[in-house]
């Protein structure tokens, strides 16, 4: 499953739609604007993060410092297909970080990279909560529990195939 | 209820969702109804069983039977079977690991806090008040009971908190109670920092309206009439249900203006973390809701004077919720009764690791780590040999097989050097690297150190290096004593409980496994293999038929052929020689005979 692309001019006017919402009430409703914006654009750009500091009446540089401070708000797009392995305490230790290096080998990039072709990314997170599972991974809302790096090339084949690459 | 044959519930907690659960339970309804049954069996969505390792499960009522590992192509054949014809379908009532056992898995457990997990549909209210669902706060209204008498019957309970510090329940809703003024707020931690942990989540998910009856008492209590939960971002199921059920609890006026005609004004609303573990800290928690970012602040000022927004406010964790209605409907006496002298009740613990029974149990305080790990949890896979458990997460510490006979509870882990932590408990086997686990801890800390006070911020920096040179094979052993050095200095300089324990995972390893820190430094050696550094690659002679292949890929040419010929063999096998060998893998990857090996 893909991330449903919107084009720029829905995007606009989905964040127009949020932005009437949370218009004028400071500080205390920034994390749920920004959670928001970032459902529709993928990660936070500057004009986005421009637009909430006006909507809210909160300055730029306290936006982006609310961004920069949790790491669920990235500065940075995601791949079509992001690649999400679990590196919380239970699924490190069944071998995690195996399953990490062998997706980075795989794709050629490193963990909090893209793609150049933007098809692909790869991070690590911690804890999803299916740790019944571990080690987990993720690519975009799939799970995938009880992996061994073996199952990794045919698990990144079906996603080239999926997009065409 | 009564009106069904059969009563089929499918988990669709997260671990079972993953899995595919959501398509079984629609699998489910549409072959109930192919056959005309929908009049006589119930398909019901649920929240976590507990055993996460064999999901996804399904349990048929009124026989009891677990299903387990079941996919979406099983459910034909289920409803067929056991539905249609009364035949149980064998090869799904075996566990998918055949060293687990469900039995001893529930055996020993107590359910207070999960006691509804599992056994209702959380996204159905009626469910919930058909289990006593909030019984105890139209209780509280129909009888005009006083708040300050509730009060006292938590505290009575000796209910304690669940989210870590253990801190009286009762009393803190009592200092919160005690201050005078018009607006004050209850909030609850579903932040679930702990990684390897998901009780709260289970609860969220499984049982969400037990924590808006909680939420709801407690502001009665102490005069509040907003509430906040702080869900972590990662939980979208548990958010989902969590909002669904206020609604629905606002629909039935058990939540919202004047709640069962008392007068009385109390609503709720989620708020979204963003991934930030210190946020599950108190006072990060409140600047966070405030839409900061979450950096701690001193204390005091205590929240229950000055918290969210500047108004009293009180924290209590997912579970610390759960068990409120449960204290209020049963009494304190009967909650007391359980557990040890100064922990009372029970605890959920997920576990998780290197252990057969992989999910979510709760047993009552004073419970044995053993019984746990060995009874509960079914041992250790694969005939491995048990090392240690560790709890409290990244603010824990370990626990070593010499004290598997520790019994639970908030003192006791203090004592071995851990501590209760919130109910992540992970199981490590022979093959798991203390030093290793150490460093994993460190990195975690020193990614989600907030960076506002110095000791925090530079010395988990600085441990974490020592860690990194100590497993590449740099360290030395001043630097152990570094270590136990830097660790004072956070305990005592730090401004929140993130930095003041953040070398508890380094100060338990270094103490049960002190043998492992130095073979590290003065052998070079990592006995489990996971250093990758310190890895050796050697040659098994005996298993060496000599065609040399490996000698011709070694970029280094450090693989030379010797005298010894192996029995049974015709060529004289090769070595490799150690100073010279850059551990690429190269050799082993071409050996075809497992001749060469990497400990
Ligand atoms: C760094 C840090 C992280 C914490 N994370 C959590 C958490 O994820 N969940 C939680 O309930 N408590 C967490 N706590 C403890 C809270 O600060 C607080 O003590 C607790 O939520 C109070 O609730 P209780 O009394 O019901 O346990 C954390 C504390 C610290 C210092
Ligand atoms: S540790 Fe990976 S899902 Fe919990």
């Amino acid at each position: 499953m893909s991330i449903i692309k919107l084009t720029p001019e829905e995007q606009a006017t989905k964040l127009e739609a949020v932005l009437s919402k949370y218009k004028g009430q400071g500080q205390k409703a920034l994390m749920s604007t920004l959670q928001q914006a970032q459902e529709i654009y993928g990660y936070l750009p500057l004009p986005v993060q421009r637009k909430v500091a006006d909507a809210l009446d909160v300055s730029v540089a306290n936006v982006y410092g609310v961004i920069s401070f949790y790491s669920f708000f990235s500065l940075k797009p995601k791949g079509e297909y992001a690649f999400n392995v679990c590196l919380g305490t239970a699924c490190y230790v069944k071998g995690s970080q195996a399953l990490l290096d062998k997706i980075e080998e795989s794709l050629g990039i490193k963990s909090g990279d893209v793609t150049e072709d933007t098809k692909f990314s790869i991070s690590s997170c911690r804890c999803v909560g299916a740790c019944g599972l571990a080690p987990v991974l993720l690519v975009n809302d799939d799970v995938y529990g009880r992996l061994t790096p073996d199952e990794i090339p045919a698990i990144i084949a079906k996603y080239k195939e999926e997009a065409n690459v | 209820m009564s009106n069904y044959r059969a009563h089929v519930l499918v988990c669709c907690g997260t671990g079972c969702t993953s899995s595919n659960s959501h398509i079984i339970m629609e699998n489910f309804s549409k072959f109930v109804a192919e056959k005309g049954l929908e009049k006589e069996i119930d398909v019901v969505k649920t929240g976590c069983f507990g055993l996460c390792a064999e999901g996804p499960i399904v349990v048929i009522y009124p026989e009891g039977t677990m299903y387990y590992r079941c996919t979406p192509e099983d459910v034909e054949e289920i409803v067929n079977e056991h539905l249609v014809k009364g035949r149980k379908v064998e090869r799904l009532l075996k566990t998918g690991n055949p060293d687990s056992n469900p039995t001893d898995f529930y055996s020993k457990q107590m359910r207070i806090a999960l006691r509804n997990c599992g056994r209702i549909n959380p996204d159905k209210i009626e469910e919930y008040i058909a289990h006593d669902g909030y019984q105890a706060l139209c209780k509280i209204f129909s009888t005009k009971r006083d708040p300050a008498e509730i009060i006292s019957e938590i505290k009575e309970s000796g209910l304690r908190g669940r989210g870590g510090g253990g801190f009286p329940t009762g009393m803190k809703w009592d200092f919160a109670a005690k201050v005078q003024n018009d607006t004050k707020y209850v909030c609850c931690n579903a932040d679930e920092g702990d990684p390897g942990a998901f009780m709260d989540r289970s609860i969220l998910e499984g049982d969400p309206h037990t924590i808006i009856e909680a939420m709801t008492i407690a502001g009665y209590c102490i005069g509040a009439h907003q509430g906040y939960v702080y869900v972590r971002a990662e939980y979208p199921i548990a958010v989902e249900r969590l909002s669904a059920a206020i609604d629905q609890a606002r629909e039935h006026g058990f939540i919202g203006q004047n709640i069962f005609n008392s007068g009385f004004d109390f609503d709720l609303d989620i708020r979204l973390g963003a991934g930030a573990f210190v946020c599950g800290e108190e006072t990060a928690l409140m600047r966070s809701i405030e839409g900061k970012r979450g950096n701690p602040t001193p204390r005091p000022p205590f929240p229950a004077v000055k918290g969210l927004f500047g108004k009293p406010t009180i924290l209590n964790n997912v579970e610390t919720y759960a068990n409120i209605p449960v204290i209020l409907n049963k009494g304190a006496k009967w909650f007391a009764s359980v557990g040890t002298e100064k922990s009372k009740g029970t605890k959920v613990f997920a576990l998780g690791g290197k252990v057969n029974n992989v999910g979510l149990l709760e047993i009552p305080m004073g419970t044995t780590v053993r019984e746990i790990v060995f009874d509960i949890g079914g041992g250790i896979p694969d005939g491995k040999k048990f090392k240690a458990v560790q709890t409290g997460g990244p603010s824990g510490g370990c626990i070593p097989a010499s004290l598997l006979d520790t019994a639970i509870d908030y003192d006791n882990l203090v004592a071995v050097g851990s501590m209760m932590g919130s109910g992540g408990m992970i199981v490590m086997d022979e093959d798991t690297c203390m030093v290793d686990i150490a460093k994993f801890f460190l990195e975690f800390t020193v990614d989600e150190s907030c960076g506002k006070c110095a000791p925090c911020r530079i010395g988990t920096k600085r441990m974490y290096e020592i860690l990194t040179r100590i497993t590449d094979g740099t360290g030395t052993l001043d630097d152990l004593q570094a270590l136990e050095d830097v660790a004072v200095s956070l305990k005592n300089g730090s401004l929140c409980a993130l930095g003041q324990t953040a070398a508890n995972p380094i100060l338990s390893t270094m103490k049960h496994f002190r043998d492992e820190y130095v073979e590290h430094v003065v052998d070079k050696k990592c006995r489990c293999g996971v250093c990758k550094d310190l890895l050796q690659y050697s040659i098994i002679k005996d298993s060496c038929i000599g065609c040399g292949m490996c000698s011709k890929v070694c970029p280094a040419d450090a693989i030379t052929r010797t005298d010894y010929i192996a029995p049974g063999k015709k060529l004289a096998a090769f070595e490799i020689d150690p100073s010279k060998c850059v551990k690429c893998g190269a050799c082993m990857e071409t050996c075809k005979f497992k001749a060469i090996v990497k400990k």
